[in-house]
């Protein structure tokens, strides 16, 4: 049986430079190598490993027959959103840690294979089977991310008038303003929005619901149900002193500015953004890693990802981790940021670290650091960027004051997504605290369906 | 998009347009504020709502750089490709008795204006001080005029009114009136200053922060401030804040993140365009 096929990447000494993508597409013939080492599981456990359940072994099988197009039409009745999944899902942690091949091999290169199908995806794809008693009734999608788009692609599908309300000048949410270029390019983006646009899906821009119109003034207008995909778009900070000073951003501002605002093509009337020659990234998830990777193409000369637990534990993708070192990025683990340094002008000079250990695994199976007495060090820095999360972003909620929240601010839902108003449904990030793409994709999903049910049954 | 229907030059460098936002103005009240970009991929630039009139709001700014420069360039029917508001907590005034001392400074003219409006028409009694580097930068001093009972106007020249500072008249202000309450809007410095008066007057003080944002919605924290030594975004929490608990050392040092490449632009912009734009009608 032949190995896994590589990830092919672009020139390394390039990489550096560019806001170019990384990763790049395998070839026709590589995709029929990898899909032939499929086992085409009868009880596929790649597919229960797919938060939106797409029928892998299915999709594998058409590759390898050559039926890429089959392939695609496959994927997307399943996933809206194939070339970005292909691109940013941690397929280790799903399909493909579960994959039996990779028991004794490799596991298969789900993730690659997707991607390379993607491309194959009709042009215009058009409304699906609409159900007849849900045509022209109308539903309100509140943020454009992935849970969103997700949610609106399904809903336009069974014949819904679907509206998704996008508070920025452009439509994405996170897979926009967080996502960089060189990791999920724009265009690939567009492409697939324009997709679910083809649908019938409305995107109305500038429109921040709770602001710019309520829900009240929504029902009004004859919408009938709305799902709440709002993101977790509430930056945590590290509550050390010194945060405020010049050069320290929040990994959401620094992005922002980055991929939303395109601050890295220098135009004169952008956005600007600035990076130092020594950086700081502290966290250590695929945020972090984006945040760092970004830095050192902005011409940063030192990067290092700040981080409190060991390398086990950190929580991004694996090959965004590899990305990273390969490209220079440096880790400094089991440390903890004490406070920041100014210098006399207000701008950030140093931070001063202390060292850290881990207790033995606790009830929930996880190491808890713990700081090691006088063992604190300053690392000199001129930019920090923090990346320890986000919580959902409360804008919209304070609108809507009988939501029933959760403890960190997040929308409590049901196993169907559904809130403790009737026609009311959350999911992706605005539920469940910062999470992955696909997850939010599946909420997505399950609530579209249960709104699929509500409209057809109860209304 | 969102199309200019009316442009105005107040004072030099100094604009107001009407800008056709319907849901906006249907639920802009005063002290909200929203984010507007003058080009695509523009920067996002915090204004002021000074009126809402019909399905139009009003908006007034200063050329300070390349982006305010580039909205000043656009003529009606110009369209801005992004609007969004309103934004930021619109405080509620209860109707009374008691005096509020307007404090406004340079463009702060603007967004005062919507404030001392709605205390005005809750039946509140607004003494206004106005000032400005000189006279011919004074705004809005006939519709302030309409809704204080007092109006003392200050230039930095003595071009108008007394020769000074804003910060000159409130303990004069203060003796003759029982003031309840303050609220100071313009440059930093000239806020902090009025905050160190009114401290020692135990006169309560609001202010409305300028700081730098990108999305207006809490989602970036760059507009982030200490008050009473909690850090607050003034884009969710603000834009007033208690003007005795603010630091405005800190927020003065996070104002001048930009200012070399903000500097570098604008030079680049003036030159490109072969002349000053900024003094130009």
């Amino acid at each position: 049986m032949s190995q896994r096929v590589k990830t092919p990447k672009i020139p390394l000494d390039r990489r550096r430079t560019t806001f170019q993508e990384v990763a790049q597409t395998i070839t026709p013939e590589e995709a029929r190598q990898e899909a032939e080492r499929c086992l085409q599981c009868k009880n596929p456990p790649c597919v229960k490993g797919c938060p939106v359940g797409v029928p892998i072994p299915e999709f594998i099988a058409q590759v390898a027959r050559g039926d890429f197009g089959k392939a695609a039409e496959t994927i997307l009745a399943k996933n809206a959103l194939p070339a970005v999944c292909g691109r940013v899902c941690p397929q280790e942690s799903q399909c493909e840690g579960v994959c039996i091949r990779g028991v004794k091999a490799e596991p298969l290169a789900i993730g690659m294979l997707e991607r390379f199908v993607a491309q194959f995806a009709p042009e215009q794809s058009g409304p699906g089977e609409p159900v007849p008693e849900l045509r022209g009734k109308k539903v309100a999608v509140i943020g454009s991310g992935p849970a969103g788009l997700t949610a609106a692609a399904d809903l336009a599908k069974a014949g819904m008038q679907v509206t998704v309300f996008e508070s920025l000048h452009a439509a994405g949410g996170v897979l926009r303003y967080g996502i960089p270029e060189f990791r999920l390019p724009k265009a690939i983006l567009e492409a697939e929005i324009e997709a679910i646009k083809a649908l019938g899906v409305e995107i109305k821009l500038n429109t921040l619901v709770g602001k710019t119109v309520t829900l009240d003034d929504l029902r009004a207008q004859g919408y009938q149900a709305f799902f709440i995909a709002s993101g977790a778009g509430l930056p945590s900070f590290l509550e050390i002193p010194g945060e405020n000073l010049n050069g320290v951003y929040s990994a959401n501002e620094f992005l922002t500015r980055v991929n939303l605002m395109r601050a890295y093509e220098s135009k004169v009337s952008g956005t600007p953004v600035r990076v130092g020659k020594r950086v700081a990234v502290f966290g250590a998830g695929n945020v972090a890693m984006d945040a760092a990777r970004t830095a050192l193409r902005l011409g940063a000369e030192d990067v290092r990802i700040v981080y409190r637990r060991s390398r086990a534990e950190m929580p991004a993708r694996l090959e965004e981790i590899e990305n990273a070192e390969e490209e220079g990025v440096k880790f400094e683990l089991l440390v903890s940021p004490v406070e920041f340094v100014g210098d006399e002008r207000g701008w950030v000079k140093a931070v001063v670290l202390q060292k850290m250990e881990l207790t033995e695994p606790g009830p929930d199976g996880r190491r808890r650091p713990v700081p090691i007495e006088g063992s604190e060090y300053t690392l000199p820095i001129d930019t920090a960027i923090i990346a320890i999360g986000q919580s959902p972003n409360p804008i919209l909620f304070q609108s809507i004051p009988e939501l029933q929240l959760g403890p960190k601010g997040n929308v409590v839902v049901d196993a169907e997504g559904r809130t403790n108003i009737p026609d009311v449904w959350a999911g992706g990030d605005a539920a469940t605290g910062a999470a992955t793409v696909i997850q939010a994709m599946g909420a997505g999903r399950t609530a579209a369906r249960s709104i699929i049910n509500y409209l057809s049954t109860e209304v | 998009m969102f199309e200019i229907v009316d442009k105005e030059l107040l004072a030099p460098g100094i604009y107001r347009i009407l800008v056709k936002a319907p849901l906006v103005a249907a639920k802009a009240a005063p002290g909200h504020f929203v984010i507007v970009q003058a080009i695509e991929d523009g920067e996002r630039i915090p204004l002021t709502i000074v009126s809402a009139q019909d399905d139009c709001i009003e908006l007034i700014f200063q050329v300070m750089g390349v982006s305010t420069a580039l909205l000043a360039e656009l003529e009606p029917p110009a369209k801005l490709p992004a609007l969004l508001g309103p934004l930021g907590i619109a405080p509620e005034v209860s109707p009374g008795e008691g005096t509020v001392l307007c404090v406004a400074g340079g463009v702060g003219a603007a967004p005062i204006l919507p404030r001392a409006r709605d205390y005005h028409q809750k039946g509140r009694k607004v003494v206004t001080i106005l000032g400005a580097r000189s006279k011919e930068l004074l705004l809005l001093v006939d519709r302030l005029q309409e809704v204080s009972s007092e109006l003392h106007i200050c230039t930095d020249d003595g071009s108008a009114g007394h020769h000074g500072f804003v910060t000159d008249l409130i303990p004069e202000v203060s003796r003759r009136h029982k003031i309840e309450e303050v609220l100071a809007i313009g440059p930093l410095p000239m806020m902090a200053a009025v905050c160190k008066i009114t401290k020692q007057l135990s006169l309560p003080t609001t202010v409305s922060l300028n700081a730098l944002m990108v999305d207006g919605t809490g989602m970036c924290g760059a507009c982030r401030v200490a008050v009473g030594g909690e850090t607050k975004f003034t884009c969710v929490d603000g834009p007033e804040f208690d003007g005795h608990l603010v630091d405005f050392t800190g927020l003065a040092n996070r104002l001048c993140q930009y200012r070399e490449y903000e500097q570098t632009a604008y030079d680049g912009y003036r030159k490109e365009r072969g002349e000053c734009q900024c003094l130009n009608g």
